[in-house]
């Protein structure tokens, strides 16, 4: 099983690394189309500024690849606010891939939002054995709202989306890395998703 | 829904855990990885690690410990102590670091703070502060907290947030290793001028020094050393007592 875990420079990807090794996995880090193409599972990591990440990614020309991805996809935290419509952090057009845009927090609630928190309304094989209300690591001061690719829950002053997907692509705004044993069994999960 | 933080703090002095930790059933309680491990296991939160060496050698070490922690440790951790430049806050967020603390260097350099959340982001840049009440209010403390400056605390506080910090370290020098409980009042007027999330630091003694943390100080997450580490307090009897008065945790 050849995993591509995408290096446009934003991101702790080692982290993500690290993640996979525990699992017996190695994936190949790689900016490089043909790479990722030919990849039976894909990684699209990102932390920082949305602006700054969406200038890599179209400086190393994968904005135009990663939305003809035929294989699954799965975009963590940053990755998964590009893979939407767009993010109003620094206004930023988006892969357009979940059909929602990204907004921040309001005021009356400490951004960001730093900690554990839980995942219900669990409606993907990505979550097969998570059980309802499981905790995970989550830190962002945007957010994708409740939308018709919602795949799991949080709630932060209201009800946001933890995970989305549509057909091969999945997002998930919190860490699995970085979530113990329950963000294992997710990261697993989509390990199983190859063909 | 978010829940409150426990977070362990260990000192590093030269790759190795200091603070006489007494654990019974680790093999070498010195080692950080070993014991950070163990409380990732036993409901910690978020660990922090403290390196407190001073020689030359020690960025090369600490990075090779970062990377080694990295690899083992499966909840999120944050590296502080002398950290002063965008270079080292690279050379740890590339080895595995999930956030960096920086205390002195943010005073001496206000800037570094706004150049390091343009460069890396607000999510991984921690500002420690080590505070003490004067007659005149609480002052910012420099060297852990050893040398008292004129900078008053909640000012260099809402400059911190404004700078983009992700979160507030912050450590009452007058609470720090009594035991009689968290700086509860200073926690919440904190909460009150600032909008990022607050750890409190300092007093940690018992269960209901927790509970009182994020009741009446509004803390976000509460991080101590000696309690755990010489097992006063068990995380996770810790946590099931919070969650019986009421408060949001991750058991």
């Amino acid at each position: 099983m050849k995993i591509a875990l995408i290096n446009y420079g934003a991101g702790n990807i080692q982290s993500i690394l690290f993640a996979l090794e525990r699992l017996n996995v190695n994936a190949l880090l790689s900016n490089i189309p043909e790479e990722i193409q030919s990849a039976d599972l894909v990684i699209f990591p990102g932390v920082g500024e949305a602006s700054s990440a969406m200038a890599k990614l179209k400086d190393s020309g994968l904005d135009s690849l990663i939305p003809t991805l035929k294989q699954p996809v799965l975009g963590i935290c940053l990755g998964m606010q590009l893979m939407c419509n767009e993010s109003k952090e620094g206004d930023t057009a988006g892969l357009g891939l979940f059909d929602t845009s990204v907004i921040r927090f309001p005021g009356t609630i400490k951004v960001p939002q730093i900690g554990w928190n839980t995942i219900s309304d669990l409606k993907s094989p990505l979550f097969s054995g998570i059980t309802d209300g499981s905790y995970v690591y989550t830190v962002h001061s945007y957010y994708a709202p409740l939308c018709a690719n919602t795949i799991a829950v949080s709630d932060y002053g209201e009800p946001y989306s933890a995970a989305l997907q549509r057909d091969n692509f999945y997002g998930v705004q919190f860490h699995p890395e970085k979530s113990s044993s329950v963000g294992s069994k997710i990261l697993s999960n989509f390990l199983n998703m190859a063909l | 829904m978010l829940t409150k933080r426990i977070i362990p703090c260990l000192d590093i002095l030269d790759g190795r855990t200091v603070k006489g930790v007494n654990f019974v059933g680790l093999r070498d309680a010195g080692d950080p990885v070993e014991l950070g491990r163990y409380y990732a296991e036993n409901g910690a939160d978020e660990l922090v690690f403290l390196d407190i060496s001073a020689t030359e050698q020690k960025r090369k070490t600490l990075a090779a410990l970062v990377r080694h922690i990295a690899a083992e440790v499966d909840i999120p951790f944050t590296v502080g102590g002398g950290i002063s430049s965008i270079a080292d806050v690279d050379m740890l967020l590339q080895n595995g670091a999930d956030k960096v603390s920086i205390n002195s260097a943010a005073v001496r350099r206000p800037e570094l703070i706004s150049e390091l959340v343009s460069k890396f982001g607000s999510q991984c840049i921690v500002v420690a502060i080590d505070a003490k009440k004067h007659e005149k209010g609480w002052k910012v403390h420099l060297v852990g907290g050893k040398v008292p400056t004129e900078i008053e605390f909640f000012g260099w506080a809402e400059e911190v947030a404004e700078r983009g910090a992700g979160e507030i370290l912050f450590t009452s020098m007058d609470h720090d290793g009594t035991k009689n409980g968290f700086a509860n009042n200073a926690l919440a007027q904190l909460s009150k001028r600032v909008n990022i999330p607050i750890i409190a630091s300092g007093g940690a003694g018992t269960n209901s020094h927790f509970r009182d943390t994020f009741k009446k100080g509004k803390a976000d997450a509460a991080l101590a050393a000696s309690v755990f580490h010489f097992k006063e307090i068990q995380i996770t009897d810790l946590k099931q007592y919070l969650k019986e008065e009421g408060i949001a945790i991750r058991i």
